[in-house]
C-alpha cells in the first residue's frame, strides 16, 4: 500500500487582525483519520481551506502527498516562487457550499463535476454512486428540489467517484437522517480501511475506527 | 440498516491523468446546459439589445440621413451595455454554490477553465447580438457593406468585451455593490473597442476602407485573449481566500 502523508507544520491563521489559531501541527498518514473539533468561529473551516490550498496560511506550511503518491509536494506561505497547489487528483474537498448546480439533476451534477475536474465518469457510474448513497429515486430530479440532507447525500456520492485518496470534509454529516448518517459513516470507514485518509470537522461524534486522532482547536 | 446501505465505494477506474482538454470541454458543456435550463438570464441581455436598438429610430424620427449616421454607434453602444449587463453574474452563481472552489481545485489549470467559461458566455450572450445586428441595422437604413462591416466588427469586438468584462467581474466578485465598481473599472477599457468598432463601420460607409480599424480590433482581441484568463484566474483565487 502506498504510504503517503499529509503534514501540517506550525500553521497559523489570522482573520481581520485576529489570530484564530497558531502552532497547529499534525500529520495524517494513509489509512487514518483526523477529526477537528472546536466551537463556532474557532477556525475549523479556515483550517480546512488552508489544507486544501484554497487559502494561504498566515504562517507555517502544509505538505501534501503528490499525485501518484511517490513523493510529497510542499507549499510554504513564505516561498512565493514554487507554490505547489494540490488538486482533485490528490484531495477531495466538500465545503459548506456543496458545489452542486441547482438546475442540474443529481446525476448530471456528478458527471459534470467529474468532467470539470478532467475525469471521465459515465452515467452508469454516477447512478451507481447515487444508489449506494440511497438516492436512486432522486437521481434525475433537479438538485434545487432536493432537501438539504439529500443535497449533502449527493455531495457525499461524489466522494465515491473521486480518485483522490485524501478527503477533506467540512461537516459531512449535517442534515443527514439516521440511515444516511450510517451510510456516510460506512463510506468514510471503508475509505480509511482501504488506505485513504479523512480530515473532517463535525459536531457529531462520527465514531470512526482504526488509527486516528482528534484535534481540539481552542480560542486563542 | 439494510444491506444496501453499506456498499464498497465505487472508485472510478483511475484514468491515466486528468485531461485539461476534457476539463475545458466539461466546463463549456456544463455552462451551455445551465444556460439552456435558465433562459431568462441571458435572454434578458439580448432583449435589452433589441429594445434599445429598436427604440432609437422611433425616438429620433424617420430622417434616413440621421439614422444612417447614428446607426453604427447606437448598435455598438447597445451591444456594449448588453454585454455589461450579462457579465455581472458571470462568476456569481459559481461562487455562491461552491462550484468555483471545485474549479480552483481542478487538476486543470484555472486559466484554461476560465477560458472555457468565457467561450460559453460569449456563445450564449455575445453571439446572439452579432447574429441580430444586421436585422437591427436595417432599421437604420445601413447599406449591405456597412451591415457586413458591423457584423464583422461585432464578431471581433464582443469577445473582447467579454474578455475584458470578465476581469472586472472576477475582481468585484463577492464585493457588495460590485456592479457600480465593475462599471467604473470597465468603461475605460471598453472605450477603445467602441471607438475602433464604430470607426470601422463609419470608414466603410465613407468608402475609406476599414482595414486599419479591423486590425486594431483584432490586436485587442488577441491581446485580451492572451491576458484576460490569467488575470481572471488570479482575481478568482484572491476572491476565494
Amino acid at each position: 500500500m502506498a504510504s503517503w502523508v499529509l503534514t501540517a507544520m506550525d500553521l497559523a491563521c489570522q482573520k481581520a487582525q485576529r489570530t484564530l489559531f497558531e502552532g497547529v501541527s499534525f500529520s495524517v498518514p494513509a489509512g487514518s483519520w483526523l477529526h477537528i473539533e472546536g466551537g463556532n468561529g474557532c477556525g475549523k473551516t479556515s483550517l480546512l481551506r488552508i489544507l486544501c490550498g484554497l487559502s494561504p496560511a498566515a504562517r507555517g506550511q502544509v505538505i501534501w502527498p503528490a499525485p501518484g503518491n511517490t513523493e510529497s509536494a510542499r507549499s510554504s506561505s513564505s516561498s512565493t516562487s514554487a507554490h505547489l497547489r494540490p488538486d482533485r487528483s490528490v484531495l477531495h474537498y466538500i465545503g459548506h457550499a456543496l458545489g452542486l448546480k441547482p438546475d442540474l439533476s443529481a446525476c448530471e451534477n456528478l458527471c459534470a463535476d467529474a468532467q470539470v475536474s478532467g475525469l471521465a465518469l459515465s452515467r452508469a457510474q454516477a447512478l451507481q454512486a447515487l444508489a449506494a448513497q440511497g438516492l436512486q429515486s432522486r437521481a434525475h430530479l433537479p438538485v434545487r428540489v432536493l432537501s438539504q440532507g439529500q443535497r449533502q447525500g449527493v455531495a457525499l456520492a461524489r466522494l465515491r467517484t473521486s480518485p483522490a485518496r485524501l478527503w477533506i470534509l467540512d461537516e459531512p454529516l449535517v442534515g443527514l437522517d439516521a440511515q444516511a448518517t450510517a451510510t456516510a459513516r460506512a463510506l468514510l470507514q471503508s475509505h480509511v480501511d482501504a488506505g485513504g485518509a479523512v480530515v473532517m470537522t463535525s459536531h457529531h461524534d462520527v465514531g470512526l475506527q482504526g488509527p486516528g486522532a482528534r484535534l481540539q482547536l481552542g480560542r486563542a | 440498516m439494510n444491506a444496501s446501505a453499506i456498499t464498497i465505494p465505487v472508485h472510478a477506474p483511475a484514468p491515466a491523468l486528468p485531461s485539461p482538454w476534457l476539463a475545458m470541454g466539461g466546463v463549456l458543456r456544463r455552462d451551455l446546459r445551465l444556460a439552456l435550463r435558465r433562459k431568462a438570464e441571458w435572454l434578458g441581455a439580448v432583449f435589452f439589445f433589441v429594445l434599445v436598438a429598436a427604440l432609437f429610430p422611433l425616438a429620433i424620427g424617420p430622417e434616413p440621413a440621421t439614422l444612417r449616421l447614428i446607426g453604427p454607434g447606437v448598435l455598438w453602444v447597445a451591444a456594449l451595455l448588453a454585454s455589461m449587463l450579462s457579465l455581472g453574474r458571470l462568476f456569481e452563481a459559481d461562487h455562491q454554490d461552491g462550484s468555483l472552489e471545485q474549479l480552483a481545485l481542478s487538476a486543470a489549470p484555472l486559466p484554461w477553465l476560465v477560458s472555457a467559461k468565457l467561450l460559453a458566455h460569449w456563445l450564449i450572450s455575445g453571439l446572439p447580438l452579432v447574429l441580430l445586428s444586421p436585422l437591427l441595422g436595417l432599421q437604420f437604413g445601413l447599406g449591405p457593406e456597412a451591415l457586413g462591416m458591423l457584423v464583422l466588427t461585432l464578431l471581433i469586438g464582443t469577445p473582447v468585451l467579454s474578455l475584458l468584462g470578465a476581469i472586472g467581474a472576477a475582481l468585484t466578485l463577492g464585493v457588495r455593490g460590485g456592479g457600480v465598481l465593475q462599471s467604473l473599472l470597465l468603461l475605460p477599457l471598453y472605450v477603445p473597442v467602441l471607438v475602433f468598432g464604430t470607426g470601422a463601420v463609419d470608414a466603410q460607409m465613407r468608402g475609406l476602407g476599414a482595414e486599419a480599424h479591423v486590425s486594431v480590433l483584432l490586436a485587442l482581441l488577441l491581446g485580451s485573449a492572451a491576458f484576460s484568463p490569467w488575470a481572471c484566474a488570479a482575481a478568482l483565487r484572491l476572491a476565494l481566500e
